[in-house]
């Protein structure tokens, strides 16, 4: 906050020269410094809100769950109506919906950020294209569901499995990979693709030599963000792969499967035993956490291998 | 004696299509007093009544201009002339942009390279670019200078390595870098980065070189010693270069040409372009009497 | 567009110009002394010549700058280094002008020799000559300055006269009148030599408007 310099002649002392006289422009004053304090203190209190609330949510679900956590519970498969036992199967479950789903996404999501930024033409193709990918990452997770049912459950014919699952959870990770590969794409400078394209490269060579090499790094960060999304997602998996109890672990793409999020939605609502139960559900979410802060870490960490790698 | 002297220069626009030699000639009035020059033989990469449009701008218009090997020609000119544009027209980078629309022949040995017919990774083989800020690969500095032999097929390690060496050592670079090879070449400086980018296009084996304003973004001692290399390089190259520093292409340049506003104004040896040039506007540019 | 290299472009023709005029006045005191038998005179134009040497050192200095720190280039380029070399031929003029001098204050106690035509006549031809190349240097005129390096000839005319007069008609018909005539003869070699300067001057100027190169190639002369 500058203050107007008054531009009206005020009679100088020494009244040489030819510009008017301008007041001396104000150093910093105490005012200004009172004001920038105030603005990076509440600053300062929106991020310690951030904050609190994670932490409150992580202490909280720790608070109540973490007494159902032990060796057993991690690695064992429920037992006696699900009031003992571990839900390993519920973990493994998640894991291969989450990876299966990223299977499915990263290189359709990847190929089609490609297309829109490296090959197609400008204009209103590319923007109705963008438009319709945001519309598809509002659609609600549910309806997801109903389609994954209907199309992947039914109509496929895959019936209630991992793949089925994972697909539908693979079209719900689509808009976040594709909106960050088109990012990581857009930011790779264009006179990295001309000086490939100058050495007698092929577009195609170049993207994939060049361009995408180097936009590993924002790409990873779709993955990781879609990690976060899908490993959490209950409804899209209500119909497509989730069961409640099964008697051992998947043995096809095509067995149905427990997971992390409909584990617990399950004990905290068909459950028959609250009291062990709601642990068990705080347990859970409490092992969902950790799983997707963990899957989160693993790709954090390649990322920062591939930035360490191409940028010096 | 005289009589016999072909006076070059005194035929603007024509003596880019004479093929022949002329040897044992003392240029008096159309040239100076030095020794019998040798001019170039016939023009490796040529021009014909070239006009450019940026969609329905026209950029370019009318340019005949051949370039001979072994000669650095230098393309001076204001901000907006089209010497930038002109000089990517020559490897078909004006692709990239789309609406742009080339009329007339660009002919490399006498074959024209607009058309259709004739592939532009192929032509991007020949002839090589280097481009006004250097822009190295985010890879390491041998991945950068082998990236050109890897997309045109060379599979063969040994030769690679072997290329990658050779072009570093005519870049002038292999002594400041070749304890690095296996560093990002991004760590390098400026000046560096200009000249691996100059190793990165040796190593494709081009016939011509292009180099557009090559030392803009680089400090004096850099842009000496790239003007030192292009020197060196002009005994095997065809090498066009692009600058709008007019002391830097009468220091490096066998021809000099001068473009405004679209229009080759005037193109002759450099020597002559700076002691005495024939048209009022290009000796207004010259001695900075541009507005 | 104004450029501050102009002002200093026109500085350093003023200051040729001065040069030049300095000169001229030189020649003329200088042939004056000798028509005059005037000692104190011709002393004058010797003492005189300081002024001349170190505009003269000036100049060349000027140029050196303007070319080091302006990196001129055409048109600019061919001004400068014509400049230096006007500089460089206006003051042996000048020398030339002391020489002459010189003579005078040799011959200035004897009675002379003859009443001085041709002599006069050769100066006039020098100071004009000089005068029209510094004419064609500030305005440009190749026309003038090739006129001067035509006139070239009719100098040498009269020199040729004046040499064969005093050799055949004074100095082998009687050979005391040595003492006065040679002085008369030098002085008449140093005025043609003005003359052969005011044309190298006109030929520089040739160049430096219109960079056709006239020396040693009078055919370009048309």
């Amino acid at each position: 906050m500058i203050a107007a310099l008054p531009m009206n002649a005020v009679p100088s002392s020494h009244g040489k020269g030819v510009l008017p006289a301008l007041r001396r422009i104000p150093g910093p004053s105490r005012r200004r410094g009172i004001v920038q304090k105030i603005g990076f203190t509440a600053l300062g209190a929106c991020m310690a809100a951030n904050i609190v609330f994670l932490g409150a949510i992580i202490f909280f679900i720790a608070a109540k769950g973490l007494s159902a956590i032990s060796w057993e519970f991690i690695t064992q498969a429920p037992r006696d109506a699900m009031t003992a036992g571990g839900v390993a199967p519920a973990i493994v479950g998640t894991l291969y919906l989450t990876l299966g789903a990223i299977l499915f996404a990263l290189p359709l999501g990847v190929a089609c950020a490609v297309y829109l930024t490296e090959y197609s033409p400008r204009g209103w193709i590319v923007n109705v294209l963008r438009i319709s990918i945001n519309n598809l990452a509002g659609v609600p997770s549910v309806v997801f569901g109903l389609f994954g049912l209907t199309v992947f459950v039914k109509y496929l014919g895959f019936g209630v499995s991992i793949l089925s699952g994972s697909l539908t959870l693979g079209i719900l990770a689509l808009p976040v990979i594709i909106s960050a590969s088109q990012e990581a794409l857009v930011a790779v400078p264009q006179s990295i693709r001309e000086a490939s394209l100058a050495l007698g490269a092929t577009q195609w060579k170049t993207i994939r030599k060049v361009v995408l090499p180097a936009a590993l790094p924002g790409i990873l960060t779709g993955v990781i963000l879609s990690i976060g999304r899908v490993a959490g997602e209950t409804a899209p998996i209500l119909f497509t792969a989730a069961a409640f109890y099964l008697k051992g672990y998947p043995d096809s793409v095509f067995s149905e499967v427990m997971a992390l999020p409909y584990h617990i939605y399950a004990l905290m609502t068909e459950g028959t035993h609250p009291e062990e139960q709601t642990v068990m559900a705080y347990g859970s979410s409490l092992l969902l956490l950790a799983l997707v802060l963990g899957l989160s870490m693993l790709a954090i960490y390649i990322r920062q291998r591939q930035r360490k790698a191409y940028h010096a | 004696m005289h009589d016999a002297v072909i006076d070059y220069d005194k035929q603007m626009g024509m003596e880019n299509f004479h093929p022949s030699l002329v040897k044992g000639a003392v240029g008096i009035n159309s040239g100076s007093l030095c020794d019998a020059e040798v001019f170039g033989a016939a023009p490796k990469i040529t021009a014909r009544g070239v006009n450019f449009y940026y969609g329905a701008k026209k950029a370019l218009n009318n340019i005949n201009i051949g370039f001979s090997p072994r000669q650095v020609a230098a393309i001076i000119g204001p901000s907006g002339c089209g010497k930038s544009t002109f000089i990517r027209l020559l490897n078909r980078m004006h692709e990239l942009v789309p609406g742009t629309r080339l009329e007339g022949e660009i002919l490399l040995d006498g074959l024209d390279i607009v058309s259709p017919a004739c592939d532009a990774a192929a032509l991007r083989k020949r002839v090589g670019m280097v481009f006004q800020k250097p822009n190295p690969f985010p890879k390491t500095v041998f991945e950068n200078i082998a990236y050109g032999l890897e997309v045109n097929g060379v599979t063969d390690r040994h030769f690679i390595e072997e290329k990658v060496v050779d072009s570093l050592k005519k870049a002038a670079l292999w002594g400041e870098v070749k304890d690095r090879l296996k560093d990002s070449a991004l760590g390098l400086s400026g000046g560096q980065q200009q000249r691996l980018c100059i190793a990165r296009c040796l190593a494709v084996e081009p016939e011509v070189l292009l180099f557009d304003e090559p030392c803009a973004s680089l400090d004096p001692i850099s842009t000496a010693k790239i003007e030192e290399l292009i020197l060196e390089l002009k005994r095997e190259y065809a090498i066009v270069i692009v600058t709008h520093n007019m002391q830097q292409a009468a220091r490096v340049s066998d021809r000099t040409a001068f473009f405004l506003m679209g229009d080759l104004i005037e193109e002759g040896r450099t020597d002559i372009i700076f002691k005495a040039p024939r048209d009022r506007r290009t000796e207004d540019y010259i001695t900075g009497r541009f507005g | 567009m104004h450029r501050h290299f102009d002002d200093e472009l026109r500085q350093l023709r003023g200051e040729l110009v001065r040069m030049a005029d300095m000169a001229q006045s030189a020649i003329t005191q200088a042939v004056e002394a000798l028509k005059n038998l005037d000692k104190d005179a011709a002393q004058r134009v010797i003492d005189s010549d300081v002024g001349m040497d170190s505009l003269e050192l000036v100049i060349d200095d000027k140029c050196l700058d303007l070319i080091a720190l302006h990196q001129p280039m055409a048109g600019d380029l061919r001004f400068i280094t014509t400049a230096i070399k006007l500089n460089a031929e206006l003051e042996r003029i000048g020398d030339l002008a002391v020489d002459v001098a010189q003579r005078a204050i040799e011959v200035a106690d004897k009675p002379l020799l003859k009443p001085l035509v041709d002599i006069p006549r050769l100066a006039d031809a020098a100071k004009r000559m000089t005068g029209q190349a510094i004419e064609a240097f500030v305005s440009g005129d190749t026309a003038l300055a090739k006129k001067v390096i035509l006139s070239d000839s009719e100098a040498d005319e009269l020199k040729r006269r004046i040499e064969k007069e005093l050799v055949y008609d004074y100095m082998v018909k009687d050979g005391s009148t040595a003492d006065r005539a040679v002085p008369l003869l030098l002085a008449a070699r140093h005025l043609e030599r003005v003359c052969d300067h005011a044309v190298s001057m006109a030929e520089d100027i040739v160049y430096m408007v219109s960079a056709v190169v006239v020396r040693h190639h009078p055919e370009e002369l048309k």
